[in-house]
């Protein structure tokens, strides 16, 4: 009982009150919406209707709890005594219905079947109206128990794949990176040498029938062969001829342009898989919380190893450090006898090589082959290269894994088909706190 | 082959919605890069802004068609000035890089789930119609001649969006022949140059933005008048046929954007008809008809690549007035 002391002790203390008045607000607002038999929503309310029965071995569950969701329209439903649950919704539209299985009996689940996904809330199937204004859903019930994943484990699942996206992302930067820093050019075409990879692999793995172990090998060989002949066809000459860094980058956009609409025409609009010995993408339990398929902990392997040896090129070897002497001043290490077209070519080599590498990988991860999924991963690349600074190799290192995690962790808090977006405010933020990136020098920016 | 149905579908395309509306965002960006020397990649999200603004404020807020309108170049001015607070200090290159993820960030959200009850996520907006029609000053009937004959809502939609074409140009050439665009084009040419002269060169160049920014977003409305908003539509794709349609008139030029649209959609809609045309009577073997209308993208490629190496003036384009060599 409230004293009439205690009652004007909250009326010096407005904080206090308001939270108790939100408090009773909320507690009246409960029992506004969750009736004791709610078995019947908006029935008079709308004409469209979804009804269902919830019975498990023949006996009707009561207090189950259905939501109905679709067209901006949301409505939940519990059922009665009998089971029976019914929902007025206000279109005649695709609606999803859900049955919350945490409302379930102990050791009772919903069945799988291929209609049904299973998320977090509960189980969801997709229902529409035929040709009646009524539409009965209902759920089959069976034994079992639903294995929910705790969260700490999907944060290191999805870490796990966002490191080994980041790694693959990074095979594709590092060249766009150091073509940039060779050339000043941010070449957008560097898409399509992702997508040639996955591509020729496909031509000989699937179209011609040759094992993968000798496609992939023969696809980088082309990659390779590529790589040499836009440099001696297309872009040395275009050096020669004086064309600014702008006009080169718009060059690369209708190469880009021209390249894609090419793989279109000769694979078409849909997804091709290619071969996989099924044990390889299953999935394995490692020390009881990362679930990794063979091909997963490969890919990440090669990725690992082919980034070494080329941070070892770069810091070790000649042309390595040649490169790197480029990127620093192009004029003056022409002066002191580096053959800059010769590292250039070695540079378009590389890069396209390990472009063509990352569309291997990337159509083992995500699966499947597309004719546009290297410009699905252009706007990453380039959030990553600037992210870690226009130019250097490490940075796009570095810039690729933290894009990588951030894509594939996005989807835990917020809805998959928004996980690049993350990526590209990234990249707005880097332009307008730190445009020179993570490992650039100030003076690059111009 | 039926050659005279197939010049007279192409001749459609001359006065075609879809024609107007590029035109009228190729124009602004003609304002961006011809004469601001601005690397704006990301018009189509410009173009989004319009459509999306126009059928939300009818649809969701239920406002006539000319708010509609007006809702669409507000949100273009708050993107134009978000794209370029952080990039147009930067050079040139970064800006290209940040417009274009804008615009894909932008399609990727009125595409997603997250916003489903206002943009309907990837199905896009229809059903927007009735306000813009009924405010149409033509009477029922049929009006025109040849291909060329439409019915008063067809008419009606070509007359709005020329009129807007045609005050589009005209403003253009009237800021490009005053002092303010006289110091846009000397921005374009050597902007260190412009600032000794005490000009404060970003006020300007995110003036330019903003003014082709709008001239996008009037595209944008333009485009959605006929039919519906499909968010599929203001992909990267579209921002480069803009490019190549700009490039191909002259990038510096007041009638080089119209012009480069009239032709890019008459070649690009002649070959649709005409490609397929040769597969079925059997000129061309091993390909679908559709599988031969893909080549037209190629082309678009390989024209955009011979115009920048060969004549990156354009057509109606001075050499002296080149935006390319501009910065470094």
């Amino acid at each position: 009982m409230v004293t009439a002391q205690g009652f004007w002790a909250l009326m010096k203390r407005p904080a206090l009150l308001l939270f108790a008045m939100l408090i009773a607000s909320l507690a009246l607002a409960s029992l506004a919406v969750s009736p004791a038999h709610a078995d019947e929503t908006n029935t008079d309310k709308y004409d469209y209707i979804f009804s269902g029965n919830v019975k498990y071995n023949d006996k009707p569950l009561a207090g189950v709890q259905i939501l109905v969701d679709g067209g901006g329209y949301s409505a939940e439903v519990l059922t009665d005594d009998k089971g029976h649950w019914e929902v007025g919704v206000p279109k005649k539209e695709k609606y999803d219905v859900t049955l919350v299985e945490s409302t379930l009996p102990k050791g009772v689940i919903v069945a799988p079947d291929e209609r049904i996904t299973i998320s977090d809330k509960g189980a969801t199937v997709e229902a529409e109206f035929g040709l009646t204004k009524e539409k009965s859903v209902n759920f089959f019930l069976g034994e079992g128990v639903r294995k929910v994943t705790p969260f700490y484990e999907r944060v290191i699942g999805s870490a796990i794949n966002g490191l080994n996206f980041g790694l693959m992302l990074a095979l594709a930067s590092i060249g766009l990176s150091l073509i940039y820093g060779t050339t000043g050019i941010s070449i957008f075409s560097h898409a399509e040498m992702v997508t040639l990879g996955a591509v020729t692999t496909l031509f000989f793995s699937v179209f011609l029938g040759w094992p993968i172990w000798l496609g992939i090998p023969l696809a980088l060989i082309f990659s390779a062969v590529v790589g040499y002949g836009q440099d001696v066809l297309l872009w040395k000459p275009l050096r020669k001829r004086g064309l600014s860094v702008v006009q080169m980058m718009i060059v690369s956009i209708g190469f880009s342009l021209a390249l894609r609409y090419l793989f279109q025409f000769f694979i078409g609009g849909g997804t091709t898989l290619l071969p996989t010995d099924p044990s390889t993408t299953k999935k394995l339990n490692i020390f009881g919380i990362i679930d990794l398929s063979l091909v997963d902990m490969v890919s990440m392997a090669i990725s690992i190893v082919v980034l070494i040896a080329v941070a070892y090129w770069l810091l070790y070897t000649k042309n390595g450090k040649a490169t790197r002497a480029i990127n620093d001043n192009a004029s003056l290490s022409a002066a002191s006898g580096i053959d800059v077209d010769r590292v250039i070519r070695l540079i378009w080599i590389l890069g396209t090589v390990l472009a063509g590498l990352s569309g291997i990988l990337w159509a083992y991860f995500r699966p499947g082959i597309k004719w546009d999924m290297g410009w699905q991963l252009l706007l990453l690349i380039f959030a990553a290269v600037v992210l870690g600074g226009l130019g250097t190799a490490f940075g796009a290192l570095i810039g690729s894994i933290i894009i990588g995690l951030l894509v594939e962790l996005t989807p835990l808090w917020l809805s998959a088909d928004i996980k690049y977006v993350g990526a590209l405010l990234v990249l707005i933020l880097v332009l307008l706190f730190r445009p020179q990136g993570l490992l650039g020098k100030k003076e690059r920016v111009g | 082959m039926d050659f005279l149905g197939i010049l007279s579908q192409t001749a459609w395309w001359i006065l075609a919605p879809e024609t107007i509306a590029y035109a009228l965002a190729t124009v602004g960006l003609a304002v961006h890069f011809g004469f601001g020397g601005l690397l704006n990649f990301g018009q189509a999200g410009f173009m989004l802004l319009g459509g999306y603004g126009y059928a939300i404020s009818i649809l969701s807020l239920h406002w006539p068609w000319w708010a509609g309108i007006l809702v669409g170049i507000g949100a273009s001015v708050i993107f134009a000035v978000i794209l370029g607070i952080p990039t147009l200090r930067l050079r040139a290159d970064y800006l290209a890089i940040a417009t274009i993820a804008l615009a894909e960030a932008l399609r990727l959200v009125v595409q997603s789930t997250l916003l489903d009850s206002v943009t309907n996520s990837a199905d896009g907006l229809g059903g927007y119609h009735e306000s813009f029609r009924a405010s149409n000053p033509f009477p029922q009937g049929t009006y025109g001649f040849g291909p060329w004959t439409y019915n008063e809502t067809e008419l009606w939609i070509r007359v709005f969006g020329l009129i807007l074409l045609g005050l589009a140009i005209w403003g253009v050439w009237a800021l490009m022949r005053s002092p303010w665009g006289r110091v846009l084009k000397g921005i374009r040419e050597d902007e260190d140059a412009v600032r000794a002269l005490g000009k404060n060169v970003f006020a300007y160049k995110m003036q330019s933005l903003i003014i082709g920014g709008v001239l996008g977003t009037l595209g944008g409305v333009v485009l959605v008048l006929p039919s519906a908003v499909v968010p599929q539509v203001y992909l990267p794709s579209l921002t480069f046929f803009l490019w190549t349609i700009l490039l191909l008139g002259g990038a510096a030029t007041i009638w080089g954007p119209a012009l480069g649209t009239v032709i890019f959609w008459l070649v690009y809609s002649f070959l649709g008809l005409f490609l397929p045309g040769m597969v079925n009577a059997g000129w061309i073997h091993g390909v679908t008809p559709s599988q031969v209308g893909i080549i037209r993208f190629v082309l678009v490629g390989v024209a955009l690549m011979l115009i920048v190496i060969y004549r990156p003036q354009g057509i109606l384009g001075d050499k002296r007035e080149l935006s390319f060599n501009a910065r470094k």
